[in-house]
């Protein structure tokens, strides 16, 4: 499952304090992680905190001493954590952790959406949404060799149930290729007594603006990483991995642009449309943040309909991949009309034919009428 | 008679603090007992600025500023990381009465309860003093505050966290003034050498907001002790209570709250009651303490 997957990220990886809480639908993660510490399969701490704030406070001060951290959440979890995953940030300590993305309360549902790791958006965290459970693991093992060279952490980030409980053959990469590939963690300004530094004092307008922009340039800086690692990784275990992914899109006069479960659902949704003669194809987009705009530029000046389905919403606006993709557009001198639409909220299904027929409606609009085209709603 | 502090001075000069500060102090004086093996995990407290503005840093200890509830849960991860290291290292979460008492508490209780490695010595001063005085649930009954104002002051008592933290049966606990040097460095060595959860709560007087010249900060500190508010113990386990300060010239109440501006709206029938509060507590602790 895919639960296990991260788990199994984090151990071939050799993460060395784990710190975590349970959450439905998490548990099955840190579950493992303590079967394998007990055991002694996976040399590390595992701290059982109280709550996830404690989760992500610890493995910020461990991350700071220099030693590889890990850690799980999903929803409430995720969002009791709000305050410290901007002091990851700030820490610049590049921890990695898995969110099971699930819908927020009230009411409680525990189904999938994303808008518990979208309101994190603006924390710094890179984020990475995975398709498939393979995909969970291998992100795991990249992630940290891309958090580690820029010191910022990263989620990597699956759906509820339809990953993190849904089995999966998954191959498992060799430790020692893993090793190779992810030597052990070096920090270079960290807590050491021999070299005593105050971490995180107050710091005035005069010098704070800078520490910002450096955030930001390490954010900058990772689009090129994650290529990077992605052409490394695949050198070593020979699975591709890029920022984002296209299906049939060389050719396509119309797009489609998801990410996560979705995406991999819309990839049949293209087959059966492409049977029929239609040329369409599909954008998934697998880093969040940094949002790679560039290459999505890139790819749909040259179309003429952008569909953009969201699982999640920005109240008040719209879709938020679709914000951003409109975002990432709006100064080309040439860009297609792009369409938003909301799917699948509160874990709802969005099956092959449900994308079909999201195609086939929008496609009959010369232009969007709104920021929002409802899928699905119960009238 | 000659003194047993340690002559060695960890701390550095060009504090920020207020004149009279009882938290300095007690930095001051914990050092000396931890000497520099030692890592210090900061939440949000008036430390928070004493220790100094980006890049100026006075513990010359490392020093990690944390977020205000998670100073337990990130000594905890500095603490496992540093072992995974091999390295042998006091960690010290330090932290106020607002942190502890509140907004932390919950994370105090967690890292009690897993007795993980740490020495947790809060300084008492009674309210949110780095916001500007407000009412914290240290704050003891009948205090002026800026959100207990003379007109409505505190009128709850202010929490036991002793004996919550005695509840958990961690391996040591204890009380400690800085009017009492030597009992405070003698029993921060002490829990130095324990393994598992330790938790100093240090008595910290406030010129500033309890209203009272700098220069009585450490007569105030006694009186404390001497008038039976702040008795000197420790606890080893959560059950074996001992008194490290018997008090031969016992004082009344009233000679400490007269000395502070905080307690001035106070009449006698208000002193006499908290006389008979400290009264009753002085009993309770005389029950615990061991035969």
């Amino acid at each position: 499952m895919g639960n296990h997957a991260l788990s199994y990220g984090a151990k071939l990886s050799r993460a060395q304090v784990i710190s975590a809480y349970p959450i439905t639908p998490q548990t099955e993660v840190v579950e493992l992680l303590s079967r394998m510490c007990a055991s002694g399969e996976l040399k590390a701490k595992f701290i059982k905190v109280e709550s996830e704030h404690s989760a992500m406070a610890s493995l910020v001060g461990a991350s700071s001493v220099g030693v590889r951290t890990f850690t799980a959440t999903s929803a409430q979890g995720l969002a009791h954590m709000h305050e410290m995953l901007h002091w990851a940030v700030g820490a610049r300590t590049p921890v990695v952790m898995g969110n099971i993305n699930r819908a927020f309360a009230p009411p409680w549902s525990i189904w999938t959406e994303q808008n518990d790791s979208l309101s994190q958006r603006d924390t710094g965290w890179m984020q990475l949404y995975a398709q498939n459970n393979q995909e969970v693991l291998d992100s795991v093992i990249q992630a940290y060799k891309v958090a580690e060279s820029l010191d910022l952490p990263v989620m990597v980030i699956l759906a509820a149930f339809v990953l993190s409980h849904t089995s999966e053959t998954v191959e498992m990469p060799e430790q020692e290729k893993v090793d190779e590939f992810l030597p052990p963690y070096e920090r270079k300004y960290k807590i050491d007594p021999d070299e005593p530094h105050a971490f995180g004092g107050l710091t005035g307008p005069d010098n704070y603006y800078e520490l910002r922009y450096k955030i930001q340039k390490a954010m900058e800086g990772a689009l090129s990483k994650w290529k990077e690692v992605g052409k490394e990784f695949e050198a070593v275990f020979g699975r591709k991995y890029g920022l984002l992914e296209t299906y049939k899109a060389s050719d396509a006069k119309n797009l489609i642009v998801s990410s996560a479960t979705i995406a991999s659902t819309a990839r049949n949704a293209v087959d059966d449309l492409r049977e029929r003669g239609v040329k369409v194809g599909l954008l998934r987009i697998r880093v969040f943040r940094p949002f790679p705009a560039e290459m999505i530029r890139g790819i749909l000046g040259s179309v003429d309909k952008v569909i953009v389905i969201d699982r999640n919403i920005g109240f008040g606006s719209s879709g938020i991949f679709y914000q951003e993709v409109k975002a990432a557009m709006y100064n080309e001198k040439k860009t297609p009309p792009i369409f938003g639409v909301i799917a699948g909220l509160g874990g709802r299904d969005v099956s092959s034919k449900d994308i079909i027929e999201i195609y086939e409606d929008v496609i009959k609009m010369k232009e969007p009428k709104s920021d929002i085209i409802w899928k699905g709603l119960k009238k | 008679m000659k003194l047993k502090i340690p002559k060695e001075e960890v701390m550095g000069c060009g504090h920020l603090a207020c004149q009279g500060c009882g938290a300095t102090l007690a930095m001051r004086h914990a050092l000396k007992a931890l000497g520099k093996n030692t890592v210090i995990v900061l939440p949000a407290c008036c430390w928070s600025v004493i220790d100094g503005p980006f890049p100026h840093s006075i513990v010359n200890v490392p020093l990690f500023h944390t977020a205000f509830s998670a100073a337990p849960a990130t000594a905890s991860g500095i603490k496992a990381a540093l072992e995974i290291q091999g390295k042998d290292t006091n960690v010290v979460a330090w932290t106020g009465d607002g942190s502890t008492y509140d907004i932390g508490l919950a994370t105090l209780s967690g890292a009690a309860e897993r007795n993980d490695d740490m020495i947790y010595i809060c300084y008492d001063n009674e309210a949110y003093m780095n916001t500007g005085i407000q009412r914290s649930s240290a704050t003891p009954i009948g205090a002026w505050t800026t959100t207990t104002p003379v007109e409505n002051p505190k009128e709850t008592h202010k929490k036991d966290i002793v004996s919550i933290m005695a509840a958990h049966r961690i391996p040591y606990i204890a009380t400690a003034s800085i009017a009492y040097p030597e009992d405070m460095i003698e029993k921060i060595k002490k829990a130095k050498d324990i393994k598992g959860m330790k938790f100093i709560l240090v008595f910290s007087p406030c010129p500033t907001g309890w209203k009272f010249a700098p220069q009585l900060t450490v007569k105030l500190a006694r009186l404390a002790v001497k008038s039976r508010i702040f008795p000197l113990v420790e606890i080893e386990n959560g059950i074996k209570w001992k008194l490290t300060k018997e008090i031969t010239r016992l004082i009344p109440v009233t000679d400490y709250l007269k000395a502070q501006g905080r307690f001035k709206h106070l009449d006698d029938e208000d002193i006499a009651e908290i006389q008979q509060i400290i009264d009753v507590d002085w009993n309770r602790l005389l029950e615990k303490l061991e035969k």
